[in-house]
């Protein structure tokens, strides 16, 4: 069994790594090689990089970062954000991504799990779903980098891209996302019990405890950004909480370099 | 010689390995031209996605029969996830698709009863060519070899029961996991195997725990 990864989120414009809230507002947050680094030299257990870059040379930035990045990290590293065709999907995994996640894309276009997961195997496929409320346990897709919601049911979709070939769901709570409230728990816990493959909590980690939480209600990763971006917190003391609550987590070792 | 020749199997991502092995100082040349693969002193076989794909793509390049004699002649080989599975006869994931057949055994899904793909770090035992007792590997895949083919010894994996996390015959080294993803302990694993060392200590090693 593996055992539970504790993620940092690197989000990436134009070659650096920016945070807001709810995905607006957005402010410089260093530069992501160097954060990697240090990252995986804390204990990471892997690094997830979204692109949210709004224009082509920003796209082009992006692939020379996850090059970069690439050279200096001996830990997974996931890349999302404006994958449309296979063709993208192949320069971002030339460029050093071990996976690839989708959102938007997938969404206009479900097929393209397939053609993924058939061409890349399962996985290196990460459905990324951002995932927002609408009553008592329901959950609409939102795409496009929390702009647009579209009317699909968040666990159906779930299921469906999983049977399509997505190996991996990265589970973001646009509701939560920057708000520092802890994890959407009820959306971890439906998303995780009913499917079959692992699970990325995501938005809204501000302490230990909400990474804890997320595990408790079924994730088998949980992944944040601003926690450790704003050195409130270590990976390596976000990990001895988790171990600390009963949790088996890969030591910290030594650094690779 | 301090260089490494990584087969191109198409599908794979090889800027993984190749970081990995430029950050032990390894000179490394990706090809999939059958003379540079049988001169390697040092082969690594990686692989992802599917075996049908990985060995559709070996057909098309012309390295099927390169590849078994440059894997059975004795000098040191690494192969990486999808390529422990090339090793085999062949798998559940793509039936009727013949791998290299070096190894004899196939490769099966893991049970419904567990999350798959198995993704993330996993415990192993014996860890190959280190000398701790056990260490954390980084695994992504959804079929595994669940006993060595005759002849091979093994590392072992848990996941919904025991698996091979590696397997050894001679100077072949084949990896479930990605030791170029595995961080520190990764890192110290290749180097090993990159030096050359290793093969009398995973023996010993495999005694010790049997």
């Amino acid at each position: 069994m593996p055992v539970p990864r504790v993620i940092p989120c690197l989000d990436v414009r134009d070659g650096r790594v920016v945070k807001g809230v709810r995905f607006e507002n957005l402010r410089d947050a260093g530069d992501p090689v160097e954060q990697a680094a240090l990252y995986e030299q804390q204990g990471a257990d892997e690094i997830v990089m979204l692109d949210v870059s709004a224009t082509p040379q920003g796209r082009g930035a992006s692939l020379r970062t996850v090059a970069a990045i690439r050279k200096v990290l001996s830990i997974p590293l996931t890349v999302g954000g404006g994958v449309k065709t296979i063709a993208d999907a192949a320069a971002m995994l030339e460029a050093g991504a071990d996976k690839i996640g989708v959102n938007t894309a997938a969404v206009k276009n479900p097929a393209l799990l397939e053609a993924l997961a058939m061409q890349f195997g399962s996985q290196c496929v990460v459905l990324a779903l951002d995932a927002l409320a609408y009553g008592k346990g329901r959950w609409r897709v939102v795409v496009r980098s929390g702009q647009e919601t579209v009317p699909l049911d968040a666990l159906g979709w779930a299921i469906e891209a999983t049977q399509r070939g997505a190996g991996e769901i990265l589970l973001t709570s646009v509701d939560r996302d920057g708000t520092h409230s802890g994890y959407d728990l009820e959306l971890i816990q439906a998303v995780s019990s009913t499917l079959g493959v692992p699970v990325i909590a995501s938005g809204g980690a501000a302490s230990p405890l909400h990474l804890v939480e997320a595990l408790r209600a079924g994730a088998d990763a949980v992944l944040a950004a601003s926690i450790f971006h704003d050195g409130t917190f270590s990976v390596g003391q976000v990990k001895q909480e988790i171990a600390a609550a009963g949790f088996a987590v890969r030591p910290i070792e030594e650094s690779a370099a | 010689m301090d260089s490494v020749v990584i087969v191109r199997t198409g599908t794979a991502n090889l800027a993984s390995v190749v970081g990995a092995m430029g950050r032990l100082g390894a000179r490394t040349i990706v090809t999939s031209e059958a003379r540079l693969i049988l001169d390697a002193d040092r082969l690594v076989l990686p692989g992802v996605g599917t075996l049908g794909a990985a060995m559709e793509e070996l057909r098309q390049r012309n390295l099927v029969k390169a590849l078994q004699q440059r894997l059975t002649d004795g000098r040191p080989a690494l192969a990486i996830c999808l390529g422990l599975q090339m090793l085999l006869t062949g798998s559940e994931e793509s039936p009727g698709v013949s791998a290299l057949g070096i190894a004899n055994g196939a490769a099966t899904r893991f049970s419904n009863d567990v999350r798959v793909p198995h993704l993330g770090w996993s415990r192993i035992s014996p860890p190959p060519l280190t000398d701790e007792p056990e260490a954390f590997a980084y695994f992504a895949h959804s079929y595994r070899v669940t006993e060595p083919p005759p002849g091979w010894s093994a590392s072992w994996c848990e996941h919904g029961g025991r698996f091979v996390a590696a397997m050894w015959n001679g100077a072949t080294l084949a990896c479930q996991f990605h030791p170029e993803l595995s961080g520190a302990w990764g890192a110290r694993m290749l180097s090993r195997w990159f030096a050359g060392e290793g093969m009398l200590d995973l023996d010993a090693a495999v005694k010790g725990v049997a």
